[in-house]
């Protein structure tokens, strides 16, 4: 049987590798923690471990290298330069990659995302301080944009929380314009509702310009975004879920088990298996 | 060859760091800043080439949002402050930087050469003056004890250029050397203990004496080329022997007195009486307690795979002095007990409690930190602590009181979990033999941290060395973390243990006494810096490290893995069976010490308790009659410090990394009403729930602290069983922290009554632990929580902090899809009232609104509250209840506020129907803090099963839950009392620091 592999990055600090492996196992896949240096190395005790066995690739969320010389920007520089070119491979060769928090930020310091016209180098957003002047865990309502990536497919608006210090999306006017324009904001900050935040506190947590919470590149397949869709797993994350429990039990109902977040994965693993394997 | 690299915000970006510093500079001191643009330094103290010099720049500037620049950048201000590090103190901004130019580059920095991190704030307003920019830096940005800074106005714009480049290097022109110490007499003895700081016991010095005088030790140690003591043992004594160590308090002798009744007892150990034999003999009826009172923390069994590991500790004393530095050493700190138990364990949670002075404290005595400052220190430790670990902070307290003044707070609790085997192996038991060879793992050491243990043993006074600040650093940890559990999960681990308190000495020492001696070399312990001398190596409470035992067949293997996180693993000696605790340094003999000799020998401290009852004391009930406004007294008592919203400090903490949140932090509608506890879900493939709550109630010790015990642990238990726990696996973790015990008639006349207070709550303790059937899973002590302050014409007075206990629970949720919140959830819902409200308002929240204390304290019955609970957990589990919630401080008429808040909806209550004991005014009923009580809403169609399962529970149907959002509550005469607004009474109970983030 052909099977969907996923490798999450471990070490250096970060921190979201096992509930993100649950999350891509929930979701169908195979999933690998791996530390950033084995994959480097190429080797994991003596046997081959390289990202081209894999067919996703997650940055999880966390503090790699302690995040004080801006989020992800050190990670972003030791794999540049040690396996930046295998990287882009993996994307010439079809596959994904998801950075979520973190991995989001280092996925721009990178310069993966936005990756304008296929340029994987330069980098074109920034994630800054939040505006509230302080990490902030909470969880937001996130409405879909009209978008060329698939892995909001089926989604129009989703609850996830957000845990971060750094999280304000921030880019020229133009390009903004042009993230857009080129359909490549995945996710925006929103109200109950699903209308625009419009920056406002809290609902847009970290005053991220245009409420832009997650983006893709141009061939849809590399995604970006602050929330967590790892940490809505199972339906007893929600912060509301004993209401919603006892709301449906009048009505004769009952939950459904799975987590909202599991979804974005379960695309991933949808995409692979119907394009890759 | 030094260079500073500046880096800021790009012009016209909007600088949040900045802003917050003008923003407390209004908050604070009144300060009027016009704006504040923060420039960060990192310092290369490296020779770098152009080329490099463009190279690194690019590498720590974003081209999007920053500018950077070599020279200085082109920013307007009036004033500007410079702050940096003292040379020593942990800067793990500028070890990563290092780490990233040597990635970048392609190159090793030599010896010596570092990268260091420092900050400038740019401050633009024409009328501040220099007096007013001096108070920023010293009382907002910067803390003397682990920093320094420079102001500059804007004439000395190039000066501002020389801020950065001296680097904060540590150079120690010190010949490393021991040093023999004099022992010809007691006096000689206790003049250098009080000269080097070892804050002996002047109780133990004649049996140290008589140890080394000894004629056979002494023929040994000539053997080996030692005679007198050296330095290294002394200090090594010192340590094992201080309070924070021994518990020498708590196994201490009381001579205890009750004045009222004339009755006398001596009380041999409280540990052993109150908390060891209680714990033990629920071991022996409750399997699940895996492993108790000896390791780094205990072990409780969480399904058959699994285990959970749970410590508490504080960190009073350096958070005392470096508000932020102690707290986040603290909560590191503590996240090594659980790494260090059994053969490790992987942190799941963490949980904080803090007891400060008030946060807008102006009266006339002057704490080293004001509360507002010391509190926000503490916070953010805490948050960097739990959030860089990822590991999240799920549940936490804040309770302000003026005796906190002289000594603040600080608990810090860890909960880990572990396989309950590795392979064949039980993860529970570990042990240290012949041949191990001794790894120490993690950071290096330095001089930081030495005599820590010793410090927090004495009363803060202004003469306390600020050598043992500290700051933790997370990321270090986090790796380390990582690399141990995967060489434990590959069974590479056979002790470990980790380095707090006495550093290596502790470390070591103790897990010598398993296989009976060691062999350490410590001119093999890797350094911060050259220069220390063997007992500081020795000593020193460096962070971040850990011992570990592996034999010496794993060694390649565990290098190796240690190589792959990027972890620093040393072997620095081997442990023997020789008896001796024998340490070398370059190959010569510098301590040889009898493993038995810390075992036994020294003698108990003895203590005078005398009680005296409240009555004597001249405590009553104050004569109170009932008031007309209840509406604006519920307001104005949601809005006191002990009861408002904290959820600034709740939102700035990770509670849902790792991913198994069930009940968080803050619940209900709007997602901001404090949980009775909280719930995770530590294994995601399972569906079974740890829940962890804490309870303190140091109020009530102004009264008995037999009752603060009690109500502290009835509170803790209520706490779980609301969310959906059971009674037959709840644990325990006991925090005391005590002022100083030791009577003098000068410094400390009532230190036998508060010996007195002591024995009680031990005693409360022993009683609830059999009467619940709580085993101890961990416990700590922290005594001597006073403090020296000056007042205001220079005097200076002791202040001790209130007797306070933080109790910790935990306990099992079958099936987390079963947990309940406290939040009322469907409009038509009976709001019940478990429990029988009693005349117990004596040290409550509402008597303190008008200043009293009174006499009647909350009073616990085990026997009779038991039933009650297990018939709540019963309805629990039969998924009856819509919302359940415990009634605690505040009373019934701040919490009934809480489920109508939670849900954003109104209740209609009458009082006349509570199940009431000795009390018939509204008043009393409302906000008597009677324990055994809660609050539970249920859907009308369970009302007949749920009155059957409580029907030998006193309880009733108080009222409804309606769709107006308003409070309305008929009192006991059958007339409207009150008809609050629900959105009123949030507005009320937000408002005090609501504006803070």
């Amino acid at each position: 049987m052909k099977v969907v592999r996923a490798l999450v990055l471990t070490g250096y600090g970060l921190n979201c590798d096992y509930e993100t492996g649950y999350a891509l196992e929930t979701a169908g896949a195979h999933s690998r923690r791996v530390h950033i240096n084995e994959l480097i190395k190429g080797d994991r005790i003596g046997s081959r471990e390289v990202l081209e066995d894999y067919h996703i690739l997650v940055f999880d969320g966390g503090f790699s290298w302690g995040d004080d010389h801006g989020a992800g920007v050190l990670l972003a520089n030791r794999l540049r330069f040690t396996i930046g070119d295998q990287i882009e491979r993996f994307i010439a060769d079809g596959k994904l990659i998801i950075g979520i928090c973190n991995g989001f930020q280092a996925l721009v310091n990178l310069g993966l995302l936005p990756g304008f016209d296929g340029d994987y180098h330069s980098r074109k957003v920034a994630l800054t301080g939040n505006d509230c002047g302080n990490f902030r865990d909470d969880w937001v309502h996130l409405q879909t944009a009209e978008t060329r990536s698939f892995f909001a497919t089926g989604i129009d608006r989703i609850e996830l929380p957000i845990r971060h210090g750094e999280g304000k999306f921030f880019a020229e006017e133009g390009v903004l314009k042009r993230l857009f324009d080129e359909k490549l904001v995945v996710f925006q900050y929103a109200d109950p509702d699903g209308a625009p935040a419009q920056g406002r506190f809290p609902l847009n947590p970290n005053g991220s310009l245009r409420d832009i919470a997650g983006i893709c590149d141009p061939t849809g397949r590399i995604l970006g975004m602050m929330p967590h869709p790892e940490a809505f797993n199972h339906i007893t994350n929600h912060p509301d879920w004993t209401r919603k429990k006892e709301e449906l039990k009048r009505r004769g109902s009952s939950l459904s088990e799975e987590g909202g977040g599991i979804k974005i994965f379960r695309n991933a693993v949808e995409y692979v298996t119907g394009m890759l394997l | 060859m030094t260079q500073r690299l500046e880096i800021a915000l790009q012009p016209g970006l909007f600088d949040a760091e900045g802003a917050a510093v003008k923003a407390q500079a209004r908050d604070y001191f009144g300060i009027a800043v016009e704006s504040v643009r923060v420039v960060h330094i990192i310092t290369i103290d490296a020779p770098l080439d152009s080329r490099q010099r463009e190279e690194v720049r690019s590498l720590f500037t974003n081209p999007v949002s920053q500018q950077s620049s070599f020279d200085s950048l082109p920013l307007e201000f009036d004033w500007a402050i410079w702050v940096g590090y003292r040379p020593g103190v942990r800067d793990t901004a500028g070890s990563t930087a290092a780490e990233a130019i040597e990635d970048f580059l392609k190159k090793r920095f030599a010896d010596g050469e570092a990268c260091y991190t420092s900050t400038l704030y740019c401050l633009s307003g024409k009328a501040l003056t220099r007096d007013q920019v001096s108070l920023i830096a010293r009382e907002s940005l910067a803390n003397e004890l682990v920093q320094q800074w420079e102001i500059f106005d804007r004439s000395q714009h190039e000066l501002r250029e020389a801020a950065g480049v001296r680097v904060p290097k540590v150079v120690l022109q010190h010949t490393p050397a021991v040093t023999t110490i004099p022992i010809s007499s007691d006096e000689a003895l206790l003049a250098v203990s009080d000269e080097r700081n070892l804050a002996l016991n002047p109780r133990d010095i004649p049996t140290i004496r008589e140890y080394f005088l000894r004629p056979a030790v002494r023929e040994e140690r000539l053997q080996r080329g030692l005679d007198l003591p050296t330095d290294v043992e002394l200090e090594y004594i010192a340590q094992a022997r201080s309070d924070h160590c021994s518990h020498n308090t708590f196994r201490g002798l009381f001579r205890y007195q009750d004045l009222a009744s004339g009755h006398e007892e001596i009380v041999d150990n409280l540990f052993k009486t109150c908390i060891q034999e209680p714990t033990l003999e629920i071991q022996r009826k409750k399997p699940w307690v895996v492993s108790v009172l000896w390791d780094n923390a205990g072990v409780g069994r969480f399904d058959d795979r699994h285990y959970y590991t749970i410590t508490g500790e504080t960190h009073n004393s350096p958070s005392n002095m470096e508000a932020y530095g102690g707290a986040l050493t603290g909560i590191v700190g503590v996240y090594r007990d659980p790494i260090g138990t059994g053969l490790g364990s992987k942190l799941i949670f963490g949980m904080y409690g803090f007891c400060v002075g008030p946060r807008d404290y102006r009266g006339e005595l002057k704490p080293h930190l004001h509360p507002r400052r010391l509190l926000d220190g503490v916070i953010t430790g805490v948050k960097d602590g739990g959030n860089k670990s990822g590991i999240p902070t799920p549940f936490g307290n804040l309770f302000f009181h003026e005796s906190y003044l002289g000594k603040c707070l600080v608990f810090v609790t860890a909960v880990g979990i572990m396989p309950a085997r590795v392979g064949d192996r039980p993860t529970e038991t570990k042990a240290t033999t012949k041949g191990d060879l001794i790894v120490m793992t993690g950071g290096r050491v330095g001089k930081d941290g030495i005599h820590g243990v010793t410090a927090s043993s004495e009363v803060f006074s202004e003469s306390t060395p600020a050598g043992h600040v500290q700051i933790g650093d997370p990321y270090t940890q986090k790796k380390m973390h990582d690399f141990l559990m995967e060489a434990r999960d590959e069974g590479l681990i056979a002790f470990i243990t980790d380095n707090g308190g006495g550093g290596l000495s502790s470390s070591i020492g103790e897990s010598s006494l398993i296989s009976n001696g060691c062999e350490v070399h410590l001119d093999r312990v890797p350094l911060k810096y050259a220069g220390l001398d063997p007992w500081e190596i020795w000593i020193s409470e460096s962070q971040e490290r850990m011992t570990v035992a592996i034999k010496p067949e794993h060694e390649e293997r565990f290098m190796e893995m240690s190589r792959k996180h990027d972890v620093e693993s040393t072997v620095i000696g081997t442990y023997t069976d020789s008896g001796k605790i024998h340490i070398l340094f370059d190959g010569k003999d510098c301590a040889s010490v009898n493993t038995d000799l810390l075992r036994s020998d020294f003698p108990q401290w003895e203590f005078d308790a005398v009680w005296i009852s409240p009555e004597m004391r001249g405590l009553t009930e104050p004569f109170l009659r009932e008031p007309e406004d209840h509406a604006s007294l519920l307001r104005d008592l949601l809005a006191r410090p002990n009861i408002a919203s904290k959820e600034w400090i709740v939102r700035q903490y990770d509670h849902e990394v790792q991913g198994g949140s069930v009940i968080k932090p803050l619940v209900g509608k709007e997602r901001d009403i404090p949980s009775d506890a909280a719930v995770v879900r530590p294994v995601l493939t399972s569906l079974r729930g740890l829940a962890a709550t804490q309870a303190v109630n140091p109020s009530y010790s102004e009264i008995d602290t037999y009752h603060m015990t009690a109500s502290t642990i009835d509170e803790a238990v209520r706490r779980l069983v609301a969310v959906g726990v059971g009674l037959d696996d709840i644990a325990g973790v006991d925090n005391f922290c005590w002022p100083s015990i030791q009577y003098d008639p000068v410094s400390n006349p009532d230190g036998r009554y508060k010996a007195a207070q002591l024995v009680r709550a031990n005693w409360a303790l022993r009683d609830c632990c059999l009467a619940y059937g709580i085993p101890l899973l961990s416990g700590k002590d922290s005594m001597y929580i006073d403090g020296n302050l000056k007042g205001r014409y220079g005097e200076t007075h002791r202040i001790s902090g209130l007797p306070t206990l933080q109790f910790t629970a935990t306990g099992m949720v079958e099936d987390v899809r079963r947990c309940v919140t406290l939040d009322a959830k469907v409009p038509g819902d009976l709001v019940y009232l478990m429990g029988v409200t009693r005349n117990e308002l004596g040290g409550s929240e509402y008597y303190d609104r008008f200043g009293y204390v009174g006499l009647n304290v909350p009073k616990v019955a085990p026997a009779e509250v038991i039933p009650w609970y297990r018939a709540l957990h019963q309805a629990l589990r039969e998924e009856l209840a819509a919302s359940c919630h415990g009634i605690y401080r505040g009373g019934m008429g701040v919490h009934l506020a809480f489920v109508a808040m939670g849900g954003c909806v109104g209740l209609e209550i009458d009082l006349g129907l509570v199940p009431t004991d000795g009390v018939d005014t509204n008043d009393r009923i409302l906000y008597s803090e009677t324990v055994g009580r809660f609050i539970v809403t249920i859907a009308p169609a369970n009302k007949a099963r749920f009155e059957t399962l409580c029907a030998d529970v006193p309880h009733a149907c108080i009222g409804e839950v309606i769709p107006a959002e308003s409070l309305h509550i008929r009192g006991v005469e059958g007339r409207s009392i009150m008809e609050a607004s629900i959105a009123d009474l949030k507005h009320a109970w937000k408002k005090r620091f609501g504006a803070l983030v």
